[in-house]
C-alpha cells in the first residue's frame, strides 16, 4: 500500500458502512485537517475504531498512521474497543459527584462484574464514564443507550443493568 | 438579505406570533429533554387540536428557562404561569389553565415569583425559553441581526471595536481577559486570512452554560461572530464545540444553514461587501483543548497540546494567521453591545468587572439551573436568594466555582462581591461560571482529590511539572484520605502545588492547584483530621475506605 497515493483508495472492505466515511473524506477535500472529523463519522458508523480503520483514514487523507494512531488515542471521546450491546456512561462531573455518582459506579460494578471503560464477557453492557454531561441539574446524571437519566440512585440503576443483562441478545456481530 | 428585508421578515414574524391569543412554551434544551420534554410538547399539541384551539393557541418549543432540577418546564406567553415536574399526562390541564385560566393540581405549579426569576438580569439569556431555537424567524423578531446591520452600514470597524472596548467586557471564558484589548490586536494584525474561533469547548465540570445558550439561542452566538469577524478584518470561522453536546452541534448547524440563506451568513451578507463563512468543528473530549493554543491545534487536525506563548493567537493562531478567540458567552454579549452601545452595558457591574454573568448553579443547592446576574452581586445572594439555599436542613459549607482551575470559597467570604477580582482575592476564580454548593456531607480533601484525579487525566503530557506534577499530587492526596498520610506529605503537597503553579505551560498546569491551595488555605482543620486522627469530619473518605475493605 503506497504511503500517499493521488487516487482515492479502496475501503478496507466492501461493509457498505465504508461509503458513510468516504462522504465526510471526500467533503473535507482530502485535508489532512479534518483528520478529527473523519474519525467522529468512523466511530458513529462502526462504534468504535479499528486498526484497519485507522490506517484507512491515514492512507485517505495522507497523513502518516502514526498521527492518526496518536490523535485517536489522545480524544477521550474515541474508544478503540467494540462497546457492549447497551452502553451506561455515569457522569462524573463535579456536580454528579457531589450527589453520589460514585454510588452509580459501584452499583454497576456490583450488579454485572465490570469497572469504568469495560464491558460484560457476553458483550452485553459496557461501562464508560463522561467528564460532564453538562446536566448538571439532573445530577446525578446516565446516559443509557444514548438517552440522559437524571437524579438516579444507586437501586434505581441495579434494576435498570438488570434488564439489560437480562435482554435477549440480539443476533448482531460485536460492536456493530 | 438587506436591512428592509430583515425588517420585513421580523414585521411578519411578529405578526404571526400577534394572531395567538395564548401561547404555551415547552422548553426543549437538554435537561427538560431527557426528562422527555419532547412527548410533554407532542400531547399538549394534540389536546389544542383535538379542541379546536389551534387558532388561539400556540404551542412553541423554547430554549432553557433555567430551572434545570425542576424540569420538563412549561409556562404562558409571558411567564405568569409556569409548571415544573409536567408529564405527557398533564396537557389537559395545562391547556385548562392557560387558555381557561382554570387551577392545576399544586404538584406542577411553580411559582414565577421565586427570587429565582426575579433577580435575574437577563442580556445573554434575553432570548432563551422565549424564542424557538430553531427557527431564525423568531431570532430576527427580537431584533435578530440588528446589531449586524448596524455595524455593517453604520459603524467602521475601529467603531465596533471601540464600542466594546468601551462596554468593559471581559473574556467570558475564565481568565477575564479584556475582550476589546483582544479585538484591537487582530485587528491590527496582518495576515492573508484571519479567523474567528467561538471557543465552545466547555469542558469545566459543573459548567453548562455554552450548552444552554448555544442549544437555547444559537443565532446570538453567529451574529457575534459575524460582528467580530467584520471587527477585526475576518472571512472565516470555526466553532469548536464539544462532541459531548450533540443537540447544541444539530442546533448550531440547522442555524448556519438559516442564516446562510438569508444572506446573513456567507458572501456578501446583508447586500455589502463583508463576506464570512462558520463551521461548525467537533472536538472529541479533551480538557485542555478550551486553552486556545491546544483548540488551534484540534481545530488544525492534531493532537490538542498547548504551546508557549507568545506568539499569541491574535499575531499567529489557526494556521498561523491571526486569530480571534473568543468564549460562547462573550459573543453572546456582543450584539446586545453594539444595539444599545458600550455605555449601557458599561453602566452594569462593578468599576472592573461589567456587565452580567451566567452561572450554572448546582450541587447541594434547591434551585439548579441556570442564572444570569449583574457582576458584584454576593454570594450569599446567589446561593441563598436564587438558589434557595441548602436543601434538607443541611449546612452550607463552601461554593466551588471555576472548575478544576477554581477554588472553594468558604462560608466567611459569603458576603463578598462576585467579580474577577473579589474572587481572585480568596484564591478562586469566576472562571466560565460552573458554580457548586457543598454542604456538610462534602469532604473538602476529598474534592481536591476529585479535580486533581481530574486534572491528571486531563494533563496532556506536554510538559513536565503538570504530567508528573498533578500525578504526585494525586498521590499524596490519595493516600490522606486513605488516612495513611503524613504531616510530611502535606508539606510536600504544598510545595508541588506552587512548583506546578509557577512552572507549567499552559493555563492548565498553572491553575491545577488551586483546589489543593483554597482547601489547605480554608480547610486545614480537615486535612488535619485525616492525617492526625485517621478520621473524616464529613463521613466521606472512611465510609469509602471502609466499603473497599468489605469488598
Amino acid at each position: 500500500m503506497p504511503l500517499f497515493s493521488e487516487k482515492a483508495t479502496p475501503p478496507p472492505s466492501d461493509d457498505k458502512r465504508w461509503k458513510i466515511v468516504d462522504g465526510t473524506i471526500r467533503r473535507h477535500g482530502r485535508e489532512p485537517y479534518a483528520l478529527i472529523e473523519v474519525l467522529h463519522t468512523v466511530q458513529e458508523t462502526f462504534g468504535f475504531l479499528t486498526d484497519d480503520a485507522l490506517r484507512y483514514v491515514a492512507v485517505s487523507l495522507r497523513v502518516p498512521y502514526s498521527k492518526v494512531y496518536g490523535v485517536a488515542t489522545f480524544y477521550h471521546f474515541f474508544s478503540m474497543k467494540p462497546p457492549g450491546e447497551h452502553t451506561c456512561v455515569v457522569c462524573t462531573g463535579t456536580a454528579c459527584y457531589i450527589k453520589g455518582a460514585a454510588s452509580l459506579i459501584d452499583a454497576v460494578q456490583q450488579e454485572a462484574g465490570i469497572a469504568p471503560g469495560e464491558t460484560t464477557k457476553d458483550a452485553k453492557l459496557s461501562l464508560l464514564t463522561a467528564r460532564c454531561l453538562g446536566a448538571c441539574g439532573l445530577a446525578p446524571a446516565v446516559v443509557f443507550d444514548g438517552d440522559v437519566s437524571g437524579k438516579l440512585t444507586g437501586d434505581g440503576m441495579k434494576d435498570r443493568v438488570r434488564q439489560y443483562l437480562q435482554t435477549e441478545s440480539k443476533a448482531v456481530g460485536v460492536g456493530a | 438579505m438587506n436591512h428592509e428585508e430583515l425588517g420585513n421578515v421580523a414585521v411578519k414574524a411578529r405578526e404571526a406570533e400577534g394572531q395567538y391569543k395564548h401561547t404555551i412554551k415547552v422548553c426543549m434544551a437538554a435537561g427538560c429533554l431527557s426528562s422527555h420534554a419532547d412527548q410533554v410538547k407532542a400531547e399538549i399539541e394534540r389536546e389544542v387540536k383535538h379542541r379546536g384551539l389551534d387558532q388561539c393557541c400556540k404551542v412553541k418549543g423554547v430554549g432553557c428557562m433555567g430551572l434545570c432540577a425542576a424540569g420538563p418546564l412549561v409556562a404562558d406567553k409571558n411567564n405568569e404561569k409556569m409548571f415544573q415536574g409536567v408529564t405527557a399526562s398533564d396537557a389537559a390541564a395545562i391547556v385548562d389553565a392557560v387558555v381557561d385560566n382554570k387551577p392545576v393540581h399544586e404538584a406542577i405549579v411553580l411559582d414565577s415569583n421565586l427570587d429565582f426569576f426575579k433577580r435575574q438580569q437577563k442580556i445573554v439569556l434575553e432570548n432563551s425559553g422565549e424564542i424557538d431555537p430553531e427557527k431564525i424567524e423568531d431570532y430576527i423578531a427580537r431584533n435578530g441581526y440588528e446589531a449586524l446591520f448596524h455595524a455593517l452600514m453604520n459603524l467602521k470597524p475601529l467603531e465596533v471595536i471601540e464600542h466594546v472596548t468601551k462596554s468593559g467586557i471581559r473574556g467570558r471564558g475564565g481568565a477575564g481577559f479584556p475582550t476589546g484589548l483582544k479585538w484591537t490586536a487582530v485587528a491590527k494584525a496582518t495576515g492573508a486570512h484571519k479567523y474567528v474561533i467561538c471557543n465552545a469547548d466547555e469542558g469545566d465540570p459543573g459548567a453548562f452554560m455554552d450548552r444552554s445558550v448555544l442549544e437555547s439561542d444559537p443565532h446570538r452566538v453567529l451574529e457575534g461572530m459575524a460582528i467580530a469577524a467584520y471587527a477585526v478584518g475576518a472571512d472565516r470561522g470555526y466553532i469548536y464545540c464539544r462532541a459531548e453536546y450533540p443537540l447544541a452541534v444539530k442546533r448550531l448547524r440547522t442555524a448556519i444553514k438559516q442564516a446562510e440563506q438569508h444572506g446573513l451568513l456567507g458572501q456578501n451578507i446583508g447586500e455589502t461587501h463583508f463576506d464570512f463563512k462558520v463551521e461548525v468543528r467537533l472536538g472529541a473530549g479533551a480538557f485542555v483543548c478550551g486553552e486556545e493554543t491546544a483548540l488551534i491545534a484540534s481545530v488544525e487536525g492534531g493532537r490538542g497540546t498547548p504551546r508557549p506563548r507568545p506568539p499569541f493567537p491574535a499575531q499567529a493562531g489557526l494556521w498561523g494567521e491571526p486569530t480571534l478567540i473568543n468564549n460562547v458567552e462573550t459573543f453572546a454579549n456582543i450584539a446586545p453591545i453594539i444595539r444599545k452601545g458600550g455605555d449601557w452595558y458599561a453602566s452594569i457591574g462593578t468599576e472592573k468587572s461589567k456587565g452580567t454573568k451566567v452561572f450554572a448553579l448546582a450541587g447541594r443547592v434547591k434551585n439548579t439551573g441556570l442564572i444570569e446576574v449583574p457582576m458584584g452581586i454576593s454570594l450569599r445572594d446567589i446561593v441563598f436568594k436564587l438558589g434557595g439555599g441548602i436543601p434538607d436542613g443541611r449546612k452550607f459549607k463552601a461554593v466551588q466555582t471555576g472548575g478544576p482551575s477554581g477554588g472553594c470559597v468558604p462560608q466567611q467570604f459569603l458576603d463578598m462581591s462576585v467579580d474577577y477580582e473579589s474572587l481572585a482575592s480568596v484564591g478562586a476564580i469566576i472562571g466560565s461560571g460552573g458554580m457548586i454548593v457543598m454542604d456538610e456531607t462534602s469532604c473538602m480533601v476529598d474534592v481536591a482529590q476529585f479535580f486533581m484525579d481530574f486534572c491528571a487525566s486531563e494533563s496532556c503530557g506536554k510538559c513536565v511539572p503538570c504530567r508528573v506534577g498533578t500525578k504526585q499530587m494525586l498521590g499524596i492526596l490519595k493516600r490522606i484520605v486513605n488516612g495513611e498520610g503524613s504531616e510530611e506529605e502535606l508539606a510536600m503537597l504544598t510545595e508541588l502545588a506552587q512548583m506546578v503553579k509557577s512552572s507549567s505551560l499552559c493555563g492548565l498546569g498553572q491553575t491545577t492547584p488551586n483546589p489543593i491551595s483554597t482547601t489547605l488555605r480554608y480547610f486545614m482543620d480537615e486535612y488535619q483530621a485525616h492525617i492526625h486522627d485517621k478520621q473524616c469530619p464529613s463521613g466521606v473518605c472512611m465510609q469509602k475506605k471502609a466499603a473497599e475493605v468489605g469488598a
